[in-house]
């Protein structure tokens, strides 16, 4: 299958006082249609420098980025984001929120009511259909999260990319948005780029898991194939030996190929 | 808070306060039924001897000294002001005591709508007309202050460029720019409007920049990953994100503004009631001028609250 995204010996510098700070170097990656991904590492190893490049919020400064073989110079529509900190406007209802991202993607081609029709869908895809008038203060944390990536999932974007989507959550909180995340990425075939550090939530979610090391200078180090049944029970897992196998793979290489010398 | 500083100037006071202090404890503490007549006298008909059921005699007892404890002190502050003034009044007797102004006020205020030619006017009148100066000149200050406050907050070439002007202008007492007002328009009206610019105009454009600076990252990424288009940008992220410190910036300009026009009006003449306490004192109505004191403070505590309400409208709790 040809890849949406290709990520062609990218690497990223930035100018500090100090001189150049390499934060990339040498990334080749390339990610096919509902393939779900995983980009884990230590924390300053450069994974969300990584996302950022393929949501187009910075540019590399070496290499090439292409999405459906078109360079990636800004970001777009087709490749959503949610973010950590849900980043929903307070101003604006839970509908409103989502509306904002329907509107710029179908309001030219699209009448009021279907556009309406779309946010509501999305919004009852996360369970979230209660809270189509509420504001983001009204709401707990993991709903803002669900909001958040209902405003995503609304765009119908080709590749959605998420930047430690559940890492601001308690614990109980998180697994349930992973399961319905789990649900969400099966009826819909999405392919996703997340970014975490929770090693379980990379098993658990992920086709594959990019494995970094650490920066200065990251690139990838190891790319463990997640080849687990989908749909994926956290229960049935928790007891699985093949699961138990990918956790060890990826702590193995976190934290005795790349433990981070302690500042 | 004043009063209470000026209360240590006096003797009496101790005694004052000694007895002050003896009534709070009965009244929050003890059974409120007796107190709390003057204050709730609906309590008394539902007292809880007369209550079928004593859950409601009880929630009744609760909520009248709660409605103690919010109007009870308030009410002493305003006692302990009125006692001080009456005090003063005693000793000094070219100051008129509170009776006396009262009466003042009664007859003034009988008819705060009346003309007798362009320096003879009901309290009415100058109030509004000094309102209409601030109103002038923070509208026009406004109109300048938020949107260089908007360019200064977006650019930083600008804001290094204007901060030196900003903090060189902004300690000057607006009162120093009337002769400029005075020679540029060469009329008092306008001049005194211009103070009013003059004194508006930092708070407003310190607070919208602030503002602006502090549009959190993530709102704008947000921006950018939906590629909303530049109106959108303005209408939907930054104008919402930046109100609540606009309105802050129109909060303070106006209190300064209030605080500024009566001087300038004392300078300029006119119609104002800057100008209408000056008067006074020429004809010697002391009790007037403390009526304008009362005046000017009742309006001024209404615009302050008038403008935190309209800010807590539009200050969205974030997170």
């Amino acid at each position: 299958m040809k890849p949406i995204v290709k990520i062609e010996s990218v690497g990223q510098e930035f100018p500090t006082r100090a001189g150049r700070f390499v934060a990339l170097r040498d990334i080749n990656l390339a990610i096919s249609p509902g393939e779900v991904v995983a980009l884990i590492g230590h924390s300053g190893c450069g994974k969300s420098t990584l996302l950022n490049l393929i949501a187009g919020l910075t540019r590399a400064t070496h290499g090439v980025l292409l999405c459906d073989n078109r360079e990636i110079t800004g970001p777009g529509p087709e490749r959503a984001v949610v973010f950590q900190n849900h980043s929903l406007l307070p101003w604006m209802t839970c509908s409103e929120n989502v509306m904002l991202a329907v509107e710029r993607v179908f309001g030219r081609k699209e009448g009021k009511a279907k556009l309406t029709a779309r946010v509501v869908a999305a919004l009852e895809m996360v369970h979230m259909e209660h809270a189509l008038d509420k504001y983001p203060h009204e709401i707990s944390g993991g709903m803002k999260q669900r909001v958040g990536i209902a405003r995503a999932f609304a765009m119908e974007p080709r590749i959605l990319l998420m930047d430690e989507p559940f890492g601001a959550l308690d614990a109980l909180t998180r697994a349930s948005l992973q399961d319905e995340l789990n649900g969400v990425l099966a009826k819909t075939g999405a392919t996703v780029v997340m970014v975490t550090h929770d090693v379980d939530e990379a098993v658990l979610l992920s086709d594959r898991i990019v494995m970094m090391t650490n920066g200065p200078a990251a690139t990838i180090g190891e790319i463990v194939t997640v080849d687990l049944p989908r749909p994926r029970d956290r229960l049935a897992l928790a007891e699985d030996s093949r699961f138990a196998a990918y956790r060890a793979t990826v702590f193995e290489f976190l934290y005795r190929k790349q433990l981070k010398k302690v500042a | 808070m004043s009063a209470v500083i000026a209360f240590k100037n006096v003797e009496s006071m101790q005694v004052a306060e000694a007895d002050v202090m003896a009534i709070l404890p009965t009244q929050a503490a003890v059974s409120p039924a007796p107190t709390l007549m003057e204050h709730a006298p609906s309590a008394q008909e539902d007292s809880p001897a007369l209550g079928r059921e004593p859950g409601r005699g009880q929630r009744l007892v609760r909520g009248a000294r709660e409605l103690a404890k919010s109007v009870v002190p308030p009410l002493l502050g305003i006692a302990l002001l009125l006692g001080i003034w009456a005090l003063f009044s005693v000793k000094n007797n070219s100051i008129p005591g509170p009776m006396q102004t009262w009466d003042a006020a009664a007859k003034l205020f009988a008819d705060p709508f009346y003309r007798n030619g362009p320096n003879d006017q009901g309290i009415g009148w100058n109030v509004l007309s000094s309102l209409q100066r601030v109103g002038i000149g923070f509208g026009f200050a406004a109109l300048v202050g938020i949107p260089v406050g908007f360019m200064l907050g977006r650019f930083k070439f600008m804001n290094r460029m204007f901060d030196p002007v900003i903090s060189l202008l902004r300690p000057v007492s607006p009162l120093a720019w009337l002769p400029i007002g005075l020679l540029v328009f060469q009329r008092a009206d306008p001049a005194a409007t211009w103070t009013i610019f003059i004194c508006s105009i930092w708070p407003m454009i310190l607070n919208t920049a602030e503002g602006v600076r502090r549009v959190p990252q993530d709102y704008l990424n947000v921006a950018r990953v939906l590629g909303l288009s530049e109106d959108k940008v303005i209408t939907r992220i930054l104008f919402p994100a930046v109100l609540p410190y606009m309105l802050t910036g129109i909060r303070l300009s106006i209190g300064t503004a209030w605080l500024v026009i009566v001087a300038a009006e004392m300078l300029t003449g006119g119609v104002g009631i800057g100008f209408w306490v000056w008067d006074e004192w020429n004809s010697l109505k002391v009790e007037h001028i403390i009526i304008a004191i009362f005046v000017i403070g009742v309006v001024g505590f209404a615009l302050e609250q008038m403008l935190l309400l309209l800010a807590k409208r539009f200050t969205y709790e974030s997170r």
